[in-house]
């Protein structure tokens, strides 16, 4: 076969895919069966998918092929992500296709609806080629809690890829999918990014519609994606991005050009370095983590960045808001799952479910508000004004994202706390609302390790161009695993 | 800190086995405590976050769009009777 | 044996008529619809579904507040308040809690006692639920369709003074335009709490007991008087009625206990994050309060005032705001045809006249006919006499048997040989001259 050379997925992009399909070099019905068929190889071993939707693929393949013959390139530009194969965290409501959220509680529940993002991405052109694997309702760090079986890390398979959109990281990572869609409540993107070596986005809370994806913590869940590239981050972001009449919490923000910025380079910009992110602890695993940090910062000097040490003095308490604020609106948002018109009835609940609602209907419950949900909201109102305060100094945050590298499968089952605290470099980004983007930084262990670049609210097109410089220098997305 | 898990299952319409009631009392305790912290921060002047874009005033025109048909209203329930949505028996009024 | 009075409070439930539900476009006009045909993902609780909150139903929620004499909150916020019941498609309803848009009212009865309004919120409505044997229907065509709730102060004493509230009220939301209040259909929902205080106690009662299902004036009244007897005689025996929700049962006229209240229930209120707070400016409540039309009240004294009307024909015209309307567009009308605003009234309120059936232009020309004063040509009038004693010659031989009651008949038959109105007394005198 004589085309799959020209058409090599290992080392392809989204912005190459598009130049290659668009002069035809390939079609996107073979795009899309290459990877369909990388899939039903690989798949049975990292266990990225829940559905694959095979025939709905390969016919919206067929079409977008239509397209590209029958189009002018004028018209074309209104389909920027045309024939390009994606999958989607199967927590977004695909109109159709089962949607599960990792759960058996919706193990046979079928969406009459797309969440608004799944309409933009399909008008945009893309293919969806399935739903991936996460932990049930997001609740996780590992992509353990899925009930349908664990996903494992392509980099080496005894390790988790991070949670809870463990699947969508691995369907990046494995090549499943030229880029794959995520939520980020507490780091559920960050964290499985910088676990397989890819970009994850997290954007700023509003940003991207939330109608139609299952809400987990509505005041914090943020709709991001993964990608190989940077450029195809915001690729993909000025698509999915936008106020929509469907989620009154996106804001009338303009979305701008997120290509448009990118290959300024970080020259003159204030990197500010947050004193209480450094965990860094004697254990060798996160001695590691931290010489990967080192060497990422020294990319960036050398790149012209200037470095700055700030504060971020309420950092210490921002776990303990967020497993107050988090569950208390995981009980409420869970109340809808009775069974009656649609799903299995509550019993069908997993053991991580139970104990979110039972935690959040506890800090509601009479007498308590106060104290907890109440007393949380006042501290994170303290934990946003610490970023304020920061980006009134400096340009971008850049803290790592995760304590420690990728750990085993079923390490850390039984210590539910343990497993929380494994957000704690993530979840400030929630509680402050400010978007943050997951770049990878290297291997240690030979393990894959990523730093996140945060910045003010709306300020997406800057973290696309710290990214991309830093990704211009280093290439570690042009490292694949070896499966 | 004690927690009644059995009354709070109740609010949350949950049914706990035994096994599970006891490992939430000692789960639920161990991350009370842990967030036990927060009363350290001093919050009295602090207003609680709502939207943390700041953003406010948000509403629709009072217009309709169709509505989902019967079938697609009903395509994921178990049970239903004459398009209505059917549980057993509820608390029967009078 | 004690005295006791009765300390009442009443939620009201009032069902707006917007065209669309609360949270999602959905049309809200429900009633009598095919079951489950007017919902979305939105309102049938669907996972991911987001309520977007309808500005017209807030503007009238406010507009009812205003009407109410409330103060408008300036920040304003949904909840969400917890609790499971299978019409409850989110395992929540969006509600208001420490932040509604509207507190501190009143209404004022007739006899002077004034009514404390609490507070006046935004909510949603719940789906409808039927019970057939061993299971239950659910219809969530009702679900999220937007309400109003309307708290009053324990301030009632009586049941008289609840139903007077319940009709100002029902008029107020009708003259504002902004729902059909009609109890039957379910528009108009109400809630008392009963409880009796000893006369020599002071405070409230240390108990309260709700009764639902009341779907119309008149059975308010009999529940209310119900459970003041049931109550009494639970006093009596020196025991305290339990704190409870009760049922009226209209077949046997009596409350029954629906479910004993277990310590108040907890549900869980926290703020909608859904839903981002609302902020008004002075500006803006000004402006809505500009859009409202006269209140029943004002414009009962304005009939009194600029039309000379008595209390009872402005009480009745100010009614509805139709028949107001008319009314007035009536007195404009009459002025052409030097027609008082008394006359006018006087016949709207004697003839029963149809609004709907009868077009201004018909009712003054009728109204100009009839008091239209004729001169009437004295030997015409004998002659009309005459004809219609021939006609009628049992009558007059009744009169001069004595019966002279049948006077009144005979006149009645001449006028009506007349088109125009014509003077009573001269075909009296002139008829009672012919006889004899």
């Amino acid at each position: 076969m004589t085309r799959k050379k020209i058409m090599d997925i290992k080392s392809l992009t989204i912005a190459q895919a598009k130049k290659d399909l668009q002069e035809k070099k390939y079609s996107s019905v073979e795009l899309t069966t290459a990877y369909l068929d990388r899939i039903e190889k690989l798949n049975p071993t990292l266990n990225a998918f829940i559905t694959v939707s095979k025939a709905e693929a390969l016919e919206q393949a067929k079409k977008a092929d239509e397209q590209f013959s029958n189009l002018t390139i004028e018209q074309l530009s209104n389909y920027p992500l045309l024939g390009i194969p994606i999958a989607l965290k199967d927590i977004y409501s695909t109109i159709g296709i089962r949607t599960t959220a990792g759960s058996t509680v919706l193990e046979n529940y079928v969406p009459p609806f797309d969440a608004t993002v799944v309409k933009k991405l399909k008008d945009a052109g893309t293919i969806i080629i399935g739903k991936t694997n996460l932990d049930a309702w997001a609740h996780g760090s590992s992509g353990e809690n899925s009930e349908f079986g664990p996903t494992k890390n392509p980099w080496n398979t005894a390790y988790v890829p991070g949670g809870s959109s463990s699947g969508s990281a691995v369907a990046v990572a494995a090549d499943f999918a030229l880029a794959a869609s995520g939520t980020d409540t507490g780091g559920s993107i960050r964290l499985p990014a910088s676990f397989t070596n890819t970009v994850g986005l997290k954007p700023t809370y509003g940003r991207v519609s939330r109608a139609g994806i299952i809400s987990m913590s509505s005041s914090m869940d943020t709709i991001g994606h993964f990608t190989k590239t940077v450029e195809d981050s915001a690729l993909y972001l000025s698509v999915s991005a936008g106020q929509d009449p469907m989620d009154a919490t996106t804001p009338d923000q303009p979305v701008p050009d997120y290509l448009k910025n990118l290959t300024k380079g970080v020259k003159g910009l204030k990197i500010g370095i947050p004193l209480e992110f450094n965990p860094f602890e004697d254990e060798p695993t996160r001695q590691a983590n931290k010489m990967k940090m080192k060497e990422a910062l020294n990319v960036l000097s050398k790149l012209g960045a200037e470095m700055v040490e700030i504060s971020l003095p309420h950092t210490e308490y921002a776990i303990a808001v967020y497993y107050i604020i988090q569950p208390s609106e995981v009980s409420s948002n869970l109340a809808r799952f009775d069974g009656i018109r649609f799903g299995n009835d509550r019993s069908s609940f997993g053991e991580e479910a139970k104990r979110r609602i039972m935690l959040g209907t506890y800090t509601l419950s009479a007498g308590y508000y106060d104290a907890y949900y109440k007393k949380a909201m006042k501290v994170r109102t303290l934990i946003k004004k610490d970023f304020d305060e920061a980006f009134k100094k400096v340009d971008a945050i850049i803290a790592p994202v995760s304590p420690t590298p990728p750990w085993k499968l079923g390490e850390k089952n039984d210590d539910p706390l343990a497993m929380y605290l494994s957000d704690i470099y993530t979840v400030t980004a929630n509680l402050s609302g400010n978007p943050g983007l997951a770049v990878p930084i290297g291997f240690a262990n030979e393990l894959p390790v990523g730093m996140q670049i945060i910045g003010p609210h709306f300020s997406e097109e800057l973290l696309f161009q710290i990214g991309h410089a830093y990704e211009q220098e280093t290439k570690w997305f042009e490292k694949r695993p070896n499966i | 800190m004690k927690i009644d898990v059995k009354h709070v299952a109740k609010l949350a319409n949950l049914t706990l086995t035994e096994d599970e009631i006891k490992k939430f009392e000692g789960q639920l305790s161990s991350i009370l405590e842990y967030v036990e912290t927060l009363k350290e921060v001093d919050t009295d002047d602090v207003k609680e976050t709502s939207q943390v874009t700041g953003l406010e005033n948000v509403t629709r025109e009072d217009e309709t769009t169709p509505s989902l048909t019967l079938e697609q209203a009903l395509s994921n329930t178990k049970s239903s009777q004459n398009g209505n949505f059917k549980v057993k028996a509820v608390f029967k009024e009078s | 044996m004690n005295t006791y009075s009765p300390v009442m409070g009443l939620e009201v439930h009032v069902e707006l008529k917007t065209k669309s539900k609360m949270f999602c476009s959905c049309s809200a006009d429900y009633f009598g619809k095919k079951p489950n045909t007017h919902t979305c993902p939105v309102c049938l609780g669907l996972p991911g579904a987001l309520p977007v909150p309808n500005k017209t139903a807030i503007e009238w929620c406010i507009k009812i507040g205003l009407a109410l004499g409330c103060e408008i909150q300036l920040f304003s916020k949904f909840d969400r308040k917890n609790y499971f019941y299978p019409d409850l498609a989110k395992g929540y309803q969006i509600s208001q809690y420490d932040q509604p848009f509207a507190l501190k009212g009143s209404i004022v009865l007739s006899d002077g006692k004034k009514i404390g309004i609490t507070r006046v919120h935004m909510e949603e409505d719940t789906g409808k639920l039927t019970h057939a044997g061993d299971s239950t229907m659910i219809d969530f065509n009702r679900s999220g369709v937007p309400l109003v709730e309307i708290v009053t102060e324990p301030d009632f004493e009586n049941a008289a003074q609840v139903v007077e509230y319940l009709k100002k009220l029902q008029q107020i939301v009708r003259y504002l335009d902004v729902s059909n209040a009609d109890m039957e259909k379910g528009d108009m929902r109400l809630e008392p709490n009963i409880s009796l205080r000893k006369n020599d106690q002071t405070g409230l009662p240390n108990y309260k007991v709700e009764v639902k299902n009341i779907n119309s004036f008149k059975f308010v009244d009999r529940a209310i008087e119900f459970e003041i007897k049931r109550q009494t005689e639970i006093l009596d025996k020196g025991e305290t009625p339990p704190q409870e929700t009760r049922g009226f049962n209209e077949a046997k006229q009596n409350t029954v206990s629906q479910r004993i209240k277990e310590e108040a229930n907890d549900y869980r209120y926290f703020p909608e994050p859904d839903i981002p707070p609302l902020r008004f400016t002075e500006s803006q409540i000004l402006d809505i309060r500009s859009q409202m039309l006269e209140m029943p009240d004002e414009k009962y004294e304005r009939f009194q005032k600029e039309f000379g009307l008595s209390e009872y024909d402005a009480k009745i015209l100010t009614r509805d705001r139709a028949l107001a309307n008319y009314f007035e567009e009536a007195v404009k009308l009459g002025q052409k045809d030097n027609i008082s605003s008394k006359q006018i009234a006087n016949d709207i309120i004697n003839k029963k006249i149809d609004i709907n059936s009868t077009p201004l232009k018909e009712l003054i020309e009728q109204i100009a006919i009839r008091s239209q004063v004729v001169t009437i040509d004295e030997s015409h009038l004998k002659e009309t006499i005459l004809l219609v004693l021939s006609e009628n010659e049992k009558a007059v031989t009744d009169y001069k048997a004595g019966k002279t009651n049948v006077l009144m008949f005979l006149v009645g038959q001449v006028m009506r040989k007349y088109t125009s109105k014509i003077d009573a007394k001269i075909v009296m005198e002139m008829a009672q001259n012919m006889l004899q």
